[in-house]
């Protein structure tokens, strides 16, 4: 089985971050895993997006472009990539900065305000966390204690003081 | 096996590099390379090694002759444009027989052109680059093992035949991430005997000198037919490539690096439509690997040649199996990454073609 994975959003959202989290947990499930980033001057400033692929078989092209799962964290990626996604795949859009819906019918969607739910729980630039909670909730891809086991390896040394909020937010997001 | 790591494409080329003994490494920062040069300077100074950000990629180039011609592993990386700028001292590298291994993240041109990937610079490193009659061994990784893997056979290869190897790669394979397994390598570069190095006579033995001038004709052409020789040793012995389903296969396709992972997807694409197409994927580009071509040209009815580039290696295709078949090409340049219903497309085209 193959999972392509699509993150994407402002640069400084941890896009990439979060590609990283996943490619980690592919690891820890012992999938192939690619994690590939947009580069350039789109990201400065513009968006930031990150195919990641998961599969139990070797990885053709790392590049992502019919998601079988769509995290978009504002509404340029929505525009851009949400009539991409898989027929009977998933959709997560953060619903502070994403005011529409998508009209397609043969894919599942979730709303979900991640960057308000970060700021009401003190977990501000978290947001990326929650949206991965919920992604992790929706499929079932593996349980809580392999996230931890991720995030510990994808938190540099030197923020490791980050790494509760970290696992609060992802926490925040499998709940809601 | 141990436990892998996961890394970016050109961390894990600076890993190899460190982890086989090399401990000069000159360069200039370039996207999309520029992780190269941002992974030596942390642990080049822990390890007692030097890392230099030169002036120039001019400069760098010549950083690592020098450093070569003193016995050392030495390396350099850059992306296109500034290969073209150590084009000259790629070839005074190879006219002094030095080794050394030269990585280019190939970037989309010509001219400063663009930061997106590209394998524009096929002729460039395969036919030369520099000038004068050489050749260097070109290595063409496919995946962030591969980088790493193939970027530590680089300094075996090129203390081995005293050239400069290339390490053919692309934006893609350096930014990405992929789990890597960095346990298999170690400095092994006390294996070559460099008695021709600059190290200082201690007033022992007569001096070693490394030139690359040679005004009369008659010692040059000796020059260049000793290396000659070293060069077929390289055709005959090092040609390496990977096939997939080529076994019974109408249609090979032919892909190296980024490009090949996309034609894999086609091609498992075009099995499952019900078409007999495999995949020959080039390891080395130079050597290229052409008499298995030639014997593959026996059985398969076409060709494609998948490259992010205007048919630049189709022509080593075509030569190699002597235009026994037609080749179609497959080709996208400018920075754009062929998907594998393009190169499917190409695969359905040759089908009808041949029948």
């Amino acid at each position: 089985m193959t999972t392509q994975i699509l993150l994407a959003g402002f640069g400084g959202q941890g896009i990439l971050f979060t590609g990283k989290v996943l490619s980690y947990i592919g690891m820890a499930l012992e999938k192939q895993v690619s994690w590939l980033p947009s580069y350039g001057p789109e990201m400065r400033g513009g968006t930031a997006n990150c195919s990641v692929i998961l599969s139990d078989e070797s990885i053709g092209s790392p590049i992502v472009l019919k998601p079988d799962i769509l995290a978009a964290m504002n509404l340029p990626s929505f525009h851009r990539f949400a009539q991409d996604v898989k027929p009977g795949g998933l959709l997560l859009a953060d619903s502070s900065l994403i005011e529409i819906k998508s009209e397609r019918g043969d894919i599942t969607a979730h709303y979900v305000p991640v960057t308000q739910m970060a700021t009401d729980h003190d977990l501000d630039g978290l947001a990326n966390m929650i949206l991965l909670g919920k992604l992790l909730a929706v499929t079932g891809l593996c349980g809580g204690e392999v996230v931890e086991a991720a995030l510990k390896k994808s938190v540099p040394p030197r923020k490791a003081a980050l790494l509760e909020a970290n696992i609060r937010a992802v926490k925040l997001g499998w709940r809601s | 096996m141990a436990e892998k790591v996961l890394m970016k494409g050109n961390e894990a080329i600076a890993e190899a590099a460190i982890r086989v003994g090399c401990r000069h490494y000159f360069g200039y920062p370039i996207t999309p390379q520029t992780e190269i040069a941002a992974y030596m300077s942390k642990l080049m100074p822990r390890i007692g090694g030097t890392f230099l950000q030169a002036e120039s990629e001019i400069a760098a180039i010549n950083m690592v002759y020098g450093a070569s011609a003193a016995g050392k592993r030495a390396m350099t990386s850059s992306s296109s444009p500034g290969i073209s700028l150590k084009a000259e001292g790629i070839s005074y590298l190879a006219a002094c027989d030095l080794p050394a291994v030269v990585v280019n993240i190939q970037r989309c041109g010509p001219g400063l052109g663009g930061i997106q990937p590209s394998q524009a610079d096929y002729f460039q490193a395969v036919k030369g680059g520099g000038h004068g009659d050489y050749r260097s061994i070109v290595l063409a990784p496919s995946g962030v093992q591969e980088m790493f893997d193939l970027t530590a056979q680089a300094f075996d290869l090129a203390d081995e035949y005293r050239c400069v190897v290339i390490l053919l790669s692309d934006g893609i394979l350096g930014q990405m991430m992929e789990p890597v397994d960095i346990s298999a390598v170690s400095d092994n570069s006390a294996n070559w005997n460099k008695s021709w190095a600059l190290t200082g006579t201690g007033g022992e033995r007569k001096p070693n000198i490394v030139n690359s001038l040679w005004i009369v004709p008659e010692e040059l052409e000796a020059m260049n037919l000793e290396r000659e020789k070293r060069y077929r040793k390289i055709e005959a012995n090092e040609a390496r490539w990977e096939e997939f389903r080529t076994q019974d296969a109408d249609i090979v396709v032919v892909a190296y690096g980024a490009a090949a992972r996309v034609a894999k997807n086609a091609v498992q694409g075009a099995r499952e439509a019900g078409l007999k197409a495999g995949l020959l994927r080039p390891i080395t580009v130079w050597p290229f690997p052409k008499k298995r071509l030639e014997a593959l040209a026996d059985q398969a009815k076409a060709f494609v040649c998948a490259e992010m580039s205007l048919g630049q290696m189709i022509e080593d295709v075509e030569l190699a199996i002597r235009c026994k078949k037609p080749v179609l090409l497959s080709a996208r340049t400018g920075g754009m990454v062929p998907t594998p219903e393009e190169i499917m497309e190409k695969i359905k085209e040759a089908e009808r073609g041949s029948c």
